[in-house]
């Protein structure tokens, strides 16, 4: 169940309601296809009115999206996606606004905004479609590739250190976020609907694979056969165990965390931390964050989900507490107070 | 008190000039307002340093106030000054050349000393070697005065010395025979919650007024209120007159603002003042940056909130790339931009008007939009009002040129009532409209209906692909290119439909025409009366409208042998008039000093051209 002021469809809404009669153009097999596929089965669950939604991009193969759901949809200019939807969100608060992004457009282009965009928490959801490349200026590095990727500009490897955008989330105060992998439909749709029900901005990490630049740059954590042990499926309340066997987990030693064997003899499921995204101290969030194989599984699902007011709610609040408490009620007041003469 | 000696004038410059610090700005401020009330006209010029503190006693340091009041209408803030008070002696050295033959100077002696007058340049005391001869010299040690006419309060010699403006501003106040009410009302809103500030304050404003008043046989002046018409007035600066003209245009077409903006010298105040009025459903979004700034707006101006971001020529060169967006959208749009002295970061305090061609043309691709530009800072109301108004009903993004000298200073303004401003109607498209589509137009304006989200039966998407005429599809057909092109120029030429005449002050014919844009129209017009009133047959028109210019220009330039076009850059609108209309003979008078013209070297120059002289 979702609260907040977003008025609700009287009739239910099925997936249909939010296909557009736009030809997608995506190139196949690429991860965007899940994503689409993802956002209009989560849309009918939210209960909204189909015409509250709006959808904000900017500018790359994510921000291609706004044409391929039948929402409002705004397609922006570069790296601007976070700021434009904050402009949306502000002035109606009565919209569920989503953002579609990527990795070039948001972390390096957009970075102001997006890190703005976090810190103050406008109730905004915001999908970035990591596939750690720029694919439709046709192979360049992002601030998410890794160090040493040869790409187009990098001839003799990257020499960049990279972002954790759940640390650059966290760091920028963030109260929302999840990572999950375009290959599982089910861990996106949750993920999504807790962005929507969350009142903040949301940041979802989607790890999406680029068929034709950067293709398999998943592939340890999405493969059939590797999967379940690089992959940490984060659920709130429950233990931090993963593994084929279901026999690994995550365990608080000191100040780190570490990869413990359960062997019910030292290591008990008693010593495995319990996820709890609601935990306002982004202290164990941010080393969840950071996990990565081989050492590590990847956690994903939601990481981190706190409450803190949200700027367009404050908006309306002053905006409502003047309006009730000022002299100023129109601007014929406004231009007669004050020190003002007349001349007869 | 002797009140003997009193001279009726018809209007006095009066220039308050210190250190950065001293709250110069304050007290002419004060003193403006109480002309206002008593009902003068006038004009303000702030002119004060970049930095906030720039280094004690030095000619960079110096800020100052000019205020020109009059019993008749007042066009210009002023050339010369009838007083200047001066604080400190770099003040004096900066500002004397404003000083004509008799020019009351006030000064505090106290801050003559040597290291003052070194730092100002200054190798003797100007008090002192007979350098002031030329004009009427009121000196005396102003920081001893003030610090006696509070010895009963016990009060901090800080707080006390930093009163030492208001002692000033009473010597000013007596001269002109104006009362203490309004400043005493003053400290009582701005300091009462410290009662000992309040008294401090009014103790030495009342120190300065009598001191003045008790020198023997001083000459004072009376200026009588103007004649103006009828109604309500106030005194407002050119930054508020924005603000107010978008908040009436906002209540007129029902839909609240929403200003995306970063702060940025000289407009940070039109940001300011719309800050303070959420009572009337204002709402202002401090942007990570200029680009944010516009970006928020143009998303809010697609969610059906009246959209504006303001900025001054560094910020302008961040937003083109949206500007371009709102363009392609054709969302309505309110850009302002308070213009100082580029380029980069330039001079940032200093006034120009350098940024028309980027105004006109700073954007990729085919890109029109609509330029207005204020005139007065009184107009900078009705001009921001129209912006928002064309914006709205034209479904465009439209640029409203002011500059620094009309967004600080002020003037009076005659208060308009509400019901009295005309009707805005913004093209809303109606819920399940089954004929709406993203770019269909009306036939006669060519604009496209605002589809807001949130309404059933209009979801649709746009952005900055190129879209299919009438259905708003991504499209790269050649064909649909150019016409779209073609639509959104003619769309935006469309406007001037709608616009006012242009007017022509003085002969409807004849060998010269002065053509003046913007920020200059007060001291141009001025010096156009000027020679008038000396029977020269001379002409003048003032363009607010740039881009359409009004359907008239034409008919009116074809009348003259001449046109001399004036502006503060080095020819911009000259070279945008050669581009549309080419078919006239343009000679371009060009000040770019950071400086209004003067009337006297604007009145040279036009005797120039009529002898023939060039």
């Amino acid at each position: 169940m979702i609260l907040n002021t977003i008025e609700r469809s009287d009739i239910e809404l099925s997936k249909e309601d939010f296909v557009s009669d736009q030809m997608v153009k995506w190139c196949p097999g690429c991860g965007s296809h899940s994503i689409l596929s993802s956002i209009a089965q989560v849309f009918p669950k939210t209960g909204y009115k189909k015409e509250n939604f709006v959808f904000v991009s900017g500018i790359g193969c994510s921000s291609r999206m706004p044409y391929y759901v039948n929402t409002y949809g705004f397609h922006g200019i570069h790296g601007r996606a976070a700021a434009i939807a904050t402009g949306v969100k502000v002035a109606n608060p009565r919209l569920s606004v989503w953002i579609a992004t990527g990795d070039g457009d948001s972390l390096a282009i957009g970075g102001n905004h997006f890190i703005h965009l976090i810190r103050r928490n406008v109730d905004v959801n915001l999908i970035l479609f990591n596939n750690q490349i720029y694919g439709l200026t046709k192979g360049q590095f992002s601030p998410t590739t890794p160090m040493g990727s040869v790409t187009k500009t990098s001839p003799y490897g990257t020499i960049e250190n990279t972002f954790n955008i759940g640390n650059l989330v966290m760091g920028a105060q963030g109260t929302f976020f999840a990572r999950v992998v375009d290959t599982n439909p089910k861990m996106m749709t949750e993920a999504m609907f807790e962005a929507a029900k969350h009142d903040g901005a949301s940041i979802i990490e989607v790890l999406e694979n680029c068929v034709i630049y950067n293709d398999k740059t998943h592939a340890y954590l999405t493969s059939k056969e590797t999967r379940d042990d690089a992959q940490l499926w984060l659920k709130s309340g429950e233990k931090m165990i993963f593994g084929k066997n279901k026999n690994k987990g995550i365990r608080l030693n000191g100040t780190h965390l570490e990869v413990v064997e359960i062997n019910n003899t030292e290591i008990t499921e008693k010593d495995i931390l319990i996820h709890d995204p609601y935990d306002p101290n982004p202290g164990i969030h941010l080393m969840l964050a950071q996990m990565a194989p081989p050492h590590f599984p990847m956690a994903l699902g939601v990481i981190r989900s706190v409450m803190k007011p949200t700027y367009d709610d404050m908006v309306e609040e002053q905006i409502n507490t003047q309006k009730n408490s000022s002299k100023i009620q129109c601007m014929d007041d406004l231009m007669n107070s004050g020190d003002v003469f007349e001349l007869k | 008190m002797s009140k003997g000696n009193v001279k009726e004038l018809d209007h006095a410059v009066i220039k308050f000039v210190g250190d950065s610090g001293d709250g110069m700005q304050l007290i002419g401020t004060l003193f403006s307002d109480d002309a206002a009330i008593y009902g003068n006209d006038l004009a303000t010029f702030p002119d004060y340093p970049a930095e906030i503190r720039a280094p004690h006693n030095t000619i960079a340091g110096v800020s100052g106030f000019q205020v020109h009041i009059g019993k008749n209408k007042i066009y210009t803030p002023g050339d010369k000054c009838d007083v200047i008070v001066a604080m400190n002696p770099a003040s004096l050295k900066a500002n004397l050349k404003w000083a004509k033959k008799g020019t009351i100077i006030i000064v505090d002696t106290e801050s003559f000393e040597v290291e003052a007058l070194t730092k100002a340049g200054y190798k003797e005391n100007p008090l002192e070697n007979g350098s002031l001869n030329d004009y009427h010299a009121i000196s005396m040690q102003m920081a001893t005065l003030t610090k006696e006419s509070v010895k009963e309060l016990n009060l901090d010699v800080k707080i006390i010395l930093r009163s030492k403006n208001m002692f000033a501003l009473g010597i000013v106040l007596a001269l002109f025979n104006r009362n203490l009410d309004n400043s005493n009302h003053y400290f009582e809103h701005k300091f009462g919650k410290n009662p000992q500030v309040v008294l401090c304050n009014k103790s030495v404003l009342k120190a300065g007024y009598d001191y003045l008043n008790n020198i023997p046989q001083i000459q004072t002046f009376k200026i009588s209120p103007a004649v103006l018409k009828k109604g309500k007035y106030r005194n407002i600066t050119g930054n508020v007159a924005t603000a107010w003209g978008l908040m009436a245009a906002s209540e007129k077409a029902n839909k609240p603002i929403f200003l995306g903006s970063y702060p940025i010298t000289p407009a940070t105040e039109i940001m300011i003042e719309l800050s303070k009025h959420k009572s009337l459903g204002v709402k202002v979004f401090q942007a990570e940056d200029e680009i944010a700034g516009i970006t928020s707006a143009i998303g809010a101006s697609f969610a059906g909130a009246m959209a504006v971001t303001s900025t001054s020529g560094p910020g302008l060169s961040l937003k083109v790339e949206a500007i371009g967006l709102a363009v392609m959208t054709e969302l309505p749009l309110v850009i302002i931009d308070v213009q100082r002295a580029g380029p980069s970061t330039g001079l940032p305090t200093k006034s120009e008007q350098s940024d028309l061609m980027q105004a006109l043309f700073g954007r990729n691709g085919e890109a029109p939009i609509v330029v207005l530009a204020a005139s007065s800072s009184a107009n900078c109301f009705d001009y921001a009002y129209m912006a928002a108004k064309i914006a709205l009903e034209h479904m465009t993004p439209v640029m409203l040129l002011t500059d620094g000298n009309l967004g600080n200073g002020s003037e009076l303004f005659r208060i308009p009532k509400m019901s009295d401003i005309p009707a805005i109607h913004p093209p809303i498209a109606q819920s399940n409209d089954p004929d709406y589509k993203p770019y269909k137009r009306d036939p006669e304006t060519l604009v496209r209906k605002w589809a807001i989200p949130g309404t059933p039966g209009l979801r649709h998407r746009i952005g900055g692909l190129e879209k299919e005429n009438i259905t708003g599809v991504v499209s790269t057909d050649p064909a649909n290119h150019e016409l779209m092109v073609k639509l959104r120029a003619e769309k935006v030429q469309k406007v001037a439909d709608s616009l006012p005449a242009q007017k022509v002050n003085g002969s409807t014919e004849g060998d010269l025409l002065i053509v003046s844009w913007g920020g200059t129209e007060g001291s141009v017009y001025s010096a156009f009366e000027a020679m008038q009133k000396e029977g020269k047959k001379i002409a003048h028109t003032h363009f607010n409208y740039i881009m359409p210019l009004p359907k008239n220009t034409e008919a009116i330039f074809c009348k003259y042998k001449k046109i001399l076009v004036c502006e503060n850059n080095n020819g911009q609108f000259i070279n945008y008039l050669r581009m549309v209309l080419p078919q006239y003979a343009y000679e371009p008078y060009n000040k770019v000093q950071c400086l209004p013209f003067t009337i006297d070297e604007l009145i040279t120059k036009f005797n120039q051209i009529l002898g023939g002289k060039i």
